[in-house]
């Protein structure tokens, strides 16, 4: 690996801990970013010809923090002295350093720096692009390209959702233990949101490296927080609908469904490390959804052809996630499964009374065409797909319709 | 004489290496691995999924406690290792449970295998 190339998967790395301190020392989103910026700079200058520093987190803390002081202590020679809380404490040692480092306070410190992107003002794609530039440290330019906006544009969003949290009071200090959960929550619901950003962008590889990111804060999570089902459940989640990212696409970039994949093509690394997270899970016996959905994913992943499926499993496993978390989306993805279990009528009967609410949802009439077609109900198949496809979210999307559609077509041509 | 090279990185760091970086380095270690092989220097060796998917059995007492994540005692060090081959954790941790009984005391850490490469020695040469 190159010099550049393993520096920067070093300050990558690094950056979640290294900004997060770096933020509880400041308390100043902006000031933190700077510092971090700075102390890379001189990463870059420094470790090609020292080598890396034997805590290259430490170090970049320690840097930064030193640049930001001295940043302060210029800019106090022309004006005023900065307010004592700007800065906590100027004659901190290293030792000190050292301390604030370990055990509880990085944890707290990682957690907080998420759980800022999660505010709930914010809507989905501003927490989305906050946590990426901030957290990730994914470039503006990076993710207007994977939005589809202008890079202005979305700098301005960027700074908009950062001037948000800053009037929010960002909570600095110790969490409690009820406190800390629902941080934990409300940041395990962002990642989902940054790795569902991704997934459902199709083919476009912008938003794809999204996915990926989301794998790595939420296994950095995992590491802060060990023995939590509920974030073992996600991270398999995500491990195992992301090891099928190469199956999902076609060489055209059309849609594959589950049961038409190429299963070679699913990640086994992926699989392997989705499947023990979520063996783990199960063991502590304190279910959630994000578990649920996992163990779901899992059943798919389990099957080394798609007939055998555990389709009756899959369906009690919607069972239990509609008790959890009630939802039409649920109902209607149980619906796929009751199909395969019990037929395509009982499933159509389960979704019908599902119309007022998932009216303008994609999915919904594709699975209601899908089981009308089983039916043999050509005609309101047909009304369903053209419904679907004017709702598609996505190029690929439509394409995958209209696929069900010429093939409507040909078989009616030939009758 | 055998001897067991075990592998320490920052784990952050590893796992945050793009598909690219991550193949170019597994395909220099195949080149050298290749080497090894046909030297007849190489056995078995591995690849282990992060410490985020491990398990461990704490065997200072009796049943042996299930704790999840890695080993993180410093008092205690690494012996050695078995390689096994189960259906899921539940079969990992009932073969630990076993190997306990007949060895109490310290800890297993159960870890899952990302890439398994088998000992080709004998059929390299041939």
């Amino acid at each position: 690996m190159s010099d550049t190339a393993w520096i920067d998967a070093a300050l990558t790395a690094a950056r979640p801990q290294a900004l997060g301190a770096l933020l509880r020392y400041f308390r100043d989103l902006d000031t933190a970013e700077e510092a971090f910026q700075d102390a890379c700079l001189r990463a870059l200058k420094t470790w090609p010809v020292n080598g890396p520093p034997r805590d290259p987190r430490a170090w970049l803390i320690m840097v930064g923090r030193n640049a930001a002081l001295d940043g302060v202590r210029r800019r106090t020679r022309q004006t005023e002295l900065p307010p004592e809380e700007a800065i906590s404490d100027l004659e901190d040692t290293e030792a000190a350093l050292a301390e604030r480092l370990d055990g509880s306070h990085y944890r707290d410190d990682i957690l907080r720096l998420l759980f800022i992107c999660c505010h709930p003002d914010l809507p989905d794609t501003q927490q989305i692009a906050l946590a990426l530039r901030i957290v990730c440290g994914l470039t503006v330019p990076q993710i207007a390209k994977a939005f589809l906006v202008g890079e202005a544009a979305m700098e301005q969003r960027i700074t908009r959702a950062k001037a948000k949290v800053a009037q929010a009071n960002v909570p600095y200090g110790v969490p409690s233990a009820v406190e800390r959960s629902e941080r934990l929550a409300a940041v395990a619901a962002m990642i989902y949101l940054v790795f569902n950003a991704g997934y459902s962008a199709g083919n476009n590889p912008a938003r794809g490296e999204f996915c990926g990111e989301a794998i790595r804060l939420a296994r950095l999570l995992l590491r802060l927080f060990q023995t939590e089902p509920e974030i073992m459940g996600l991270t398999a989640l995500m491990l195992l609908q992301h090891a099928r990212a190469d199956a999902r696409f076609d060489e055209n970039g059309e849609i594959v469904l589950l049961d038409d994949q190429d299963r070679a093509r699913w990640d086994g690394k992926l699989i392997a490390e989705g499947l023990a997270l979520i063996d783990k899970a199960i063991r502590g016996q304190r279910p959630g959804p994000y578990q649920v959905q996992a163990a779901i994913a899992a059943v798919h992943t389990r099957a080394a052809r798609a007939e055998d499926t555990d389709w009756a499993g899959i369906d009690g496993l919607y069972a239990v996630l509609e008790r959890m978390q009630p939802s039409p989306v649920v109902t209607l993805n149980r619906a796929v499964a009751v199909a395969k279990v019990n037929g395509p009528a009982e499933a159509l009967a389960m979704i019908e009374p599902l119309a007022d609410r998932l009216g303008n949802y994609f999915h919904f009439h594709g699975a209601r065409g899908a089981f009308l077609l089983q039916l043999g109900r050509a005609h309101e198949a047909h009304t369903a797909f053209d419904q679907a496809i004017a709702l598609a979210g996505t190029p690929a999307e439509a394409a995958h319709i209209r696929m069900h559609l010429d093939r409507l077509v040909r078989e009616n041509a030939g009758k | 004489m055998q001897y067991a090279i075990l592998c320490y990185h920052d784990e952050d760091v590893v796992w945050s290496w793009s598909q690219e970086e991550d193949k170019a380095v597994m395909d220099r270690i195949a080149v050298v691995s290749e080497g090894l092989t046909k030297a007849g220097k190489l056995g078995t060796s591995l690849r282990l999924l992060p410490t985020t998917a491990a398990t461990t059995l704490r065997k200072t007492q009796d049943p042996p406690l299930v704790i999840d994540g890695p080993f993180a005692e410093t008092k205690e060090q690494l012996l050695g290792f078995y390689l096994i081959d189960v259906e899921d954790l539940e079969g990992a941790l009932s073969v630990a449970r076993e190997l306990a009984a007949a060895n109490p005391g310290g800890a297993y850490e159960i870890r899952p295998v990302a890439v398994f490469n088998p000992d080709r020695r004998g059929t390299a040469a041939a």
